[in-house]
């Protein structure tokens, strides 16, 4: 064991009796904080749950509200992204190193057109006056006694989708750094292990936005026309 | 040491172009059938759409296919706890109003 320690590499660390093994190690250690993150949103789903089942028909109205054709695209440029990740950790594996660094910055393009939609959608609702907490806050139909309630919905969209937005700024941020490494050839075919943790989060963030999708975008659309 | 491929399986790219054209079908779908007056099943079909897509990511965009069996634990484990988490908050917030008691 003491050749082992003199020729440690980044794909074999002394504690570690294979590549495979490390591998293996990282991905679990990934998954388990990724547990939490599904702990810590699934929080605010439950808070999300229990009040749109207290208010049901001012949650639609309140739903409807929003811009369902700009949500849909934005989920396609997201779902897109998450295409280009797993292309970039693909590359990775096949030890591409110009294709990780294409592929990277194809995803860091997508979530900055994502991240740049959402905050045009939220200056939006600025300007509508659909902000929880204004004292000029307005949804048209809905009695002027249930108006609290449509602030409860707006509050709730704007804490979720502005967690989610963070969690993307973060995955930018991860991206900037992987990019710079991977230009300069950190990453081979056996050592990948970064992009392939970024990976797994950029796509963790994505399965989020597809429940928050049609959960605030879409609350019986039909009701309303 | 050997072979920088051992036990990592690599999908080919019409593997993974599949899956983001079903991912995208299936965004264009739930969209439109939200339009549908599909009464108190507009919320499960919705739901339902987007647990295909959660698992379709989840199987080939974060390898679960290929992954270990401790890892495929690990994920079951935590949807287990998020179970537990909505449906004991619900069995306390549906069921407030069926007794008219105080402090409900």
């Amino acid at each position: 064991m003491a050749e082992h320690a003199s020729t440690e590499t980044l794909a074999l660390r002394v504690q570690f009796d294979t590549e495979a093994q490390q591998r293996s190690a990282s991905a679990l250690g990934m998954w388990i904080f990724l547990i939490t993150e599904i702990m810590f949103f699934g929080g605010m789903f439950a808070v999300y749950t229990v009040y749109r089942s207290w208010y049901p028909d001012v949650f639609a109205i309140a739903s409807s509200s929003l811009n369902e054709i700009i949500g849909a695209v934005n989920t396609g440029v997201l779902l897109l992204s998450s295409f280009t990740m797993v292309m970039a950790v693909r590359a990775g594996q096949l030890g591409q190193r110009k294709a990780i660094v294409v592929f990277l910055i194809l995803t860091l393009l997508f979530g900055g057109i994502f991240v740049g939609v959402k905050a045009y959608e939220w200056n939006q609702k600025f300007e509508e006056h659909h902000i929880p907490g204004q004292a000029a806050f307005h949804l048209d139909g809905v009695l002027p006694e249930d108006q609290g309630h449509a602030q409860l919905f707006f509050s709730i969209y704007f804490a979720m989708t502005g967690l989610h937005a963070l969690h993307m700024v973060i995955g930018v941020v991860i991206l900037l750094i992987l990019i710079a490494q991977a230009r300069q050839g950190r990453f081979s075919a056996s050592y990948y292990t970064p992009v392939d943790m970024a990976g797994l989060y950029w796509h963790f963030v994505d399965i989020i936005w597809i429940f928050l999708f049609p959960l605030l975008y879409l609350i019986d659309r039909h009701l309303v026309k | 040491m050997s072979d920088p491929h051992e036990n990592t399986h690599i999908d080919s790219v019409g593997t993974y172009v599949k899956i983001l054209l079903a991912l995208l079908v299936a965004t264009a779908v739930t969209t439109a059938v939200a339009r549908v007056d599909l009464g108190g099943f507009s919320v499960v079909v919705a739901l339902g759409i987007a647990s295909v897509k959660m698992v379709l990511v989840a199987l080939f965009f974060m390898h679960i296919r290929y992954s270990p069996k401790l890892t495929r634990l690990v994920v079951l484990g935590g949807l287990l706890w998020l179970g537990i988490l909505l449906l004991l908050t619900m069995t306390d917030f549906a069921t407030r109003g069926i007794l008219g008691v105080p402090g409900k």
